[in-house]
């Protein structure tokens, strides 16, 4: 009797141990990483001073006087994320209500494999559609020479994150409790009213959750932008411009420049202002849904 | 039978093909509460909701019969459902807020309604006081509903339906979530109510029952067995199963 306690005591305390050591692991992967950015990113601050950094309006580290203003890069990745969210969060969520509110049992089944499958196209192949398909497209529609630009990533963006904002509203709107759908109803409200007032408001902390992952995906998002967007490190001055994201410009520019360079070192400093983008992303996101859930119950 | 304000001729239901109500007729008169009692699955709940067309929602069930609120047939296929369910308002077994705060509640009712804006919050007042919530409520109005007590829920769900002004309000055993403090108030306020509305409620509690109903309506197995005034369902029943459930025999 008293072993039997006793195994179940030890078998108790490694199973603690296996589980701290993994969430230290996490912890420390994390920190790592970030103390990696951070520390080559101070590398960089000695030889350039943060307000030429932040200010300047040129990225152009190979010139003679080597301009390292993240300006231009930080506009297009905003530009080219944000053009993404606002094709990407109304269709998604949108998509996500009709499948799991409107949409008869047999229309779904035949879509959600759909979208699923979206989220397994490759990169280099939504790459690709842009630059034979939605690029020339473009163009003929706005009537430009050149349709690599902004916008073009934009879209192409949007198709990226859909899977993700769609597959993780559903369950969002899934989870609402019937017992709300039920209430609306009940007081004669319509099947609209009751979707748009009361089904999606009381999914809002998971639609948020959604909405930042897809927007995670859109930021972090490289090879698409780089065979799409045109590649042009100069400030944009609207969609219809060639831009080159924080991302794009690690991949093109870490395989030539010299180890421990000034240049190197600007790449890390690039990157630790992307990284910082979407960790404050999260957590305003996590405030607004943070404040939303204490409405549920 | 000529203040009947909600009646069922030859009621039946069906869900898939199994049916759950049998042939029903009855009739509920005008300012009165009746009680649906009967043991669990005799299709008490089914009933109350053909009344306000909730089976809408189930592609499985099919209704055979009539029902009638006033003259008006209620599946008559011209009429919009969303003006019956305003006419004949339902609070549920668990109290159901939105994910809203208390006044949103109450708001979002009348919203859809197209009440017009300035009336709005007189309205929201008066409901809430006629459900005995407004002195506990009136300072913390953008409180999440979620937050009051579960009996205060319920009284804001009642809210949320009165503030309509329904003709009838149904109520699938309303009390059944509660302490007997909350129920307590909530039997005083349903006895109140009947002056404006017509009630219809489901419950299991005999003494309940017997303190607020005007008439009973006892079910069996998905069949109406006996329907008459409150002292002589449970005083003097003609029905043998009547007798033995009031009496507490089975059930
Ligand atoms: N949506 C549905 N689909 C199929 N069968 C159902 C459905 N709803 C209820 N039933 C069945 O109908 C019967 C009556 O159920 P109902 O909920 O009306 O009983 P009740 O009298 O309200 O019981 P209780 O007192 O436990 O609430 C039960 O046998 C139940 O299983
Ligand atoms: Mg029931």
């Amino acid at each position: 009797m008293n072993n039997t306690i006793k195994n179940r005591e030890r078998t108790d305390w490694w199973f603690r141990q296996l589980f701290r050591a993994t969430g230290l692991l996490t912890i420390g992967l994390l920190g790592g990483i970030f103390m990696m950015l951070l520390l080559n990113s101070i590398a960089f601050f000695i030889h350039v001073s943060p307000v030429d950094f932040f200010t300047g309006s040129q990225w152009d580290p190979e010139s003679a006087e080597s301009k390292y203003g993240i300006a231009p890069l930080l506009v297009s990745t905003g530009l080219v994320t944000i053009g993404a969210m606002i094709i990407a969060v109304p269709l998604g969520v949108l998509t996500a209500a009709f499948l799991s509110e409107v949409a008869p049992q047999r229309l779904k089944m035949f879509l959600k494999p759909i979208i699923e499958m979206l989220a397994a196209i490759p990169s280099v192949a939504i790459g690709f559609l842009g630059i034979v398909l939605v690029g020339p497209g473009i163009a003929k529609l706005f009537g430009i020479q050149n349709g690599l630009n902004a916008m073009n990533g934009s879209v192409l963006l949007a198709v990226m994150a859909l899977p993700t904002i769609i597959t993780i509203s559903e369950d969002a709107i899934n989870s609402v409790p019937k017992a709300h759908r039920e209430a609306s109803l009940a007081l004669g409200a319509n099947r609209w009213e009751t979707i748009f007032k009361v089904v999606i408001p009381a999914a809002m902390p998971g639609l948020i959750a959604a909405v930042m992952l897809g927007l995670g995906r859109a930021l972090g998002e490289t090879m698409t932008v780089l065979m799409a967007t045109g590649n042009a490190a100069v400030l944009p001055k609207s969609f219809l411009d060639a831009v080159r994201t924080i991302t794009a410009t690690i991949a093109i520019e870490m395989g030539e420049v010299p180890y421990q360079t000034t240049h190197y070192f600007a790449l890390f400093a690039i990157a630790l202002v992307l990284f910082a983008i979407t960790l404050a992303i999260n957590l305003v996101g996590e405030y607004f849904a943070g404040r939303l859930r204490k409405f549920q119950s | 039978m000529s203040d009947s304000k909600l009646s069922a001729q030859g009621l039946n239901l069906f869900f898939g093909k199994k049916q759950v109500l049998k042939n029903i007729s009855i009739s509920f008169k005008k300012n009165q509460v009746t009680a649906l009692i009967g043991p669990s699955g005799c299709g008490k709940s089914t009933l109350l909701r053909t009344f306000n067309r909730m089976h809408d929602l189930s592609p499985d069930a099919r209704i055979e019969g009539l029902i009638k609120l006033d003259e008006l047939n209620i599946y008559d296929k011209k009429i919009q459902v969303t003006e019956i369910r305003k006419r004949i308002g339902m609070v549920f077994q668990k109290p159901n807020p939105l994910p809203k705060s208390i006044y949103e509640n109450m708001e979002y009712a009348l919203k859809i309604h197209n009440f017009p804006k300035q009336e709005i919050p007189a309205l929201i007042e008066n409901a809430l006081k006629e459900s005995y919530l407004w002195d506990e409520v009136k300072d913390e109005l953008n409180k999440p509903a979620v937050q009051l007590s579960g009996g205060q829920q319920q009284r804001l769900c009642i809210a949320r339906t009165v503030v309509l002004r329904p003709e009838i309000i149904l109520m699938d055993e309303p009390c059944s979530a509660l302490d007997p403090i909350s129920t307590s108030k909530i039997e005083e306020l349903i006895v109140r109510l009947k002056k404006d509305y017509t009630i219809v409620i489901v419950t299991h509690n005999m003494q309940q029952a017997q303190r607020i109903s005007d008439d009973v309506a006892f079910m069996y197995l998905g069949e109406l067995m006996e329907f008459d005034i409150c002292n002589n369902i449970f005083k003097n029943p003609k029905n043998e199963l009547t007798k033995n459930y009031v009496g507490g025999h089975f059930g």
